[in-house]
């Protein structure tokens, strides 16, 4: 078999295993993977940065926040498909004039710009308390929730819609590590010199990157948004730019099922963890500091080095 | 009160607040120009700081000048001490890598934050500060033939506030003569300038990044001590400081150390008196796109020479 052929099999397999499961996961379980489903959606967005470009930003809180409340408070203006649509454009359109500002800095800057954006719209939201209603949230009716004739608000349908989203996502991240677009992504991650030298347009090509992964991470964001019915500021805050990071770090960076594996990991380490200790965030920083000293490849990337080299 | 005592006021509440952010972005600002690398924990240093003074002086019981006495000099210390490990059994290890070390010290400042939380709970703890007078201030107006000096209602400060501000003074100088006067601040700048250079001279430079780490922490814990009987001690303190140092040490520009203590100044005075008269959440949404501009458009900073 052709690595491409594998690596199909292999991504159509995991599709396939995640359809099959609804019909066998209990209630609550059922709940948790829909819920995986749309943060790996966020996690693969910013794989496309983090992983594929070597862009690491600390600030994609934004991204999704950007999706969430510009679904939000047009949901019950625009209707559900078009502020569905309206959240996607207002991330897309956020992560191009960030992007074109943030990438006139390299590195630690890079970081600490996208950090700084991030706060900017997080205090920008709890500003305008009045319509955000800052940190509390507001719930999002079940009247609104129905697309079409589906109410996204029924368990099942809210699972069908989370991997409709997470196929649609998985099926772009794989398209763009096939394309030349996608390998002068890895070239620049790998050697942003010689990426220039050899005659790429490196700034348009990093700029590309931040945008589609601004695009995916707001995709996630409304979804998120519309599937579970609420949208609060705490989704705009530096813990959830933290989270895409830790999960793909704890997949692997640049594999394209890594933000799932990591995303679906540490979903069940802090669920299993909450027995013991409601302190969820320790957790999360154990693994931050373990994985920077031990395993800089995350758990894809293993898989890549030791058994399966064609994973892309 | 008229607008000029108010005005005067919220200067003074700013200055307070000056003095506590000029120590805890020194900190910040030190270990970034002699190791190159950002410490994301820098805030929970000083949240520890003020935990551990809290722990202190209730520990020690007695007169409260006793208790802040012994947790000015402990805190500090037992702070610095924790860094330096975190510096030894971590960073070394991932090599000082830039980017390596801010994941990790993301992951530093939550285990700190949380470790925090279930041991000190949830709870903000005031610390008695040890002289506490109020003092009464003055102010001129114009009245029928001049000048005329008057008490106005409201106008008021503390011993103790006056106090930060004197120590503060004191702390920030002492830091400038060991940089300047000492042989190990001799060590700390060669570093700063060519570590390979340094390592050849035979400079122990794997120390020294332990001491400069320890050292920026306990400037931290320094600041959170001194501030602890104004703003209770609490596991989420943290955060306010680290965001405001960052600002501090851009503007000023990233490892020039004169540049941090005027960016400081001019921050945390604009901070108080802009949150007196306006919102502090705007004043905030301001302060960080200002950052993030002066990042994009001017890396060097308002004053410094080095560029990120």
């Amino acid at each position: 078999m052709s690595d491409l052929r594998k690596s199909l099999v292999l991504h159509g397999g995991v599709l396939v295993l995640l359809f099959g499961l609804q019909f066998v996961l209990p209630a609550y379980h059922h709940g948790v993977v829909a819920r995986v489903m749309v943060m790996a959606s966020y996690a693969i967005g910013y794989n496309v940065l983090f992983g594929y470009t070597g862009l690491l930003s600390l600030g994609h809180a934004m991204f999704f926040a950007a999706g969430m409340y510009g679904m939000g408070l047009t949901v019950g203006v625009l209707g559900t498909a078009p502020a569905l649509a309206f959240g996607v454009v207002a991330g897309a359109l956020l992560a191009a004039v960030v992007g074109a500002l943030a990438l006139r800095t390299a590195g630690v800057a890079f970081m600490i710009v996208t950090l700084m954006f991030a706060q900017a719209g997080y205090l920008t939201i709890l500003y305008f308390g009045t319509y955000t209603r800052g940190d509390e949230g507001f719930v999002i009716p079940q009247a609104q929730r129905v697309l079409g004739a589906v109410d996204l608000s029924d368990p099942a349908n809210r699972y069908f819609a989370a991997l409709a989203l997470f196929a649609l996502c998985l099926m772009v991240s794989l398209r763009l590590v096939h394309t030349s677009f996608g390998r002068v992504l890895i070239a620049i991650r790998e050697n942003e010199e010689r990426a220039r030298m050899l005659g790429y347009n490196v700034f348009a090509r990093k700029w590309a990157a931040v945008v589609i992964s601004g695009t995916l991470s707001a995709a996630a964001g409304a979804f998120y948004g519309l599937l579970f019915g609420y949208a609060g500021a705490s989704f705009a805050g530096v813990q959830y730019s933290i989270f895409p990071l830790l999960w793909v770090l704890l997949g692997g960076a640049g594999t394209v099922l890594g933000p799932l594996v990591g995303t679906l990991f540490m979903f069940y380490l802090i669920d299993l963890s909450s027995g013991v200790t409601s302190a969820y965030m320790l957790i999360a920083g154990v693994a931050l500091v373990l994985l920077t000293l031990f395993a800089q490849q995350g758990l894809m990337g293993e898989v890549r080095a030791r058994v399966w080299r064609w994973l892309p | 009160m008229d607008f000029g005592p108010y005005l005067f006021l919220a200067t003074l509440e700013g200055a307070v607040g000056a003095a506590v952010l000029a120590l805890t972005a020194v900190g910040l600002s030190l270990v970034f120009g002699v190791m190159r690398v950002v410490n994301v924990a820098h805030g929970e240093f000083f949240m520890l700081g003020a935990v551990l003074a809290w722990w202190v002086a209730t520990t020690v019981g007695g007169h409260p000048a006793l208790g802040f006495g012994v947790a000015l000099l402990v805190a500090p210390v037992l702070v610095a001490g924790i860094a330096a490990a975190v510096d030894m059994t971590v960073l070394k290890r991932i090599e000082y890598d830039p980017e390596r070390t801010i994941v990790a010290t993301i992951g530093l400042l939550y285990i700190l934050q949380q470790v925090t939380l279930m041991t000190y709970g949830p709870d903000a703890r005031p610390v008695e500060p040890p002289f506490n007078a109020r003092l009464a201030l003055p102010w001129v107006e114009w009245a029928e033939g001049g000048l005329r000096m008057y008490w106005p209602w409201g106008l008021s400060t503390t011993s103790y506030k006056l106090a930060v501000i004197g120590a503060a003074v004191v702390v920030l100088l002492g830091v400038w003569a060991l940089m300047a006067r000492t042989r190990i601040g001799l060590l700390m700048r060669a570093t700063q300038l060519d570590r390979e250079m340094a390592l050849a001279f035979g400079i122990p430079v794997e120390r020294i990044y332990a001491l400069v780490f320890g050292l920026g922490a306990g400037l931290a814990a320094l600041g959170a001590v001194l501030v602890v009987p104004i703003q209770q001690a609490h596991y989420l303190m943290g955060a306010d400081p680290l965001l405001l140092s960052f600002i501090v040490v851009i503007i000023g520009g990233l490892g020039s150390l004169p540049g941090t203590v005027l960016a400081a100044v001019l921050i945390g005075l604009s901070d108080g008196i802009i949150s007196v008269f306006f919102s502090p959440t705007l004043a905030k949404i301001l302060a960080t796109l200002l950052v993030a501009l002066v990042l994009v458009f001017r890396p060097r900073g308002l004053f410094g020479a080095q560029a990120v």
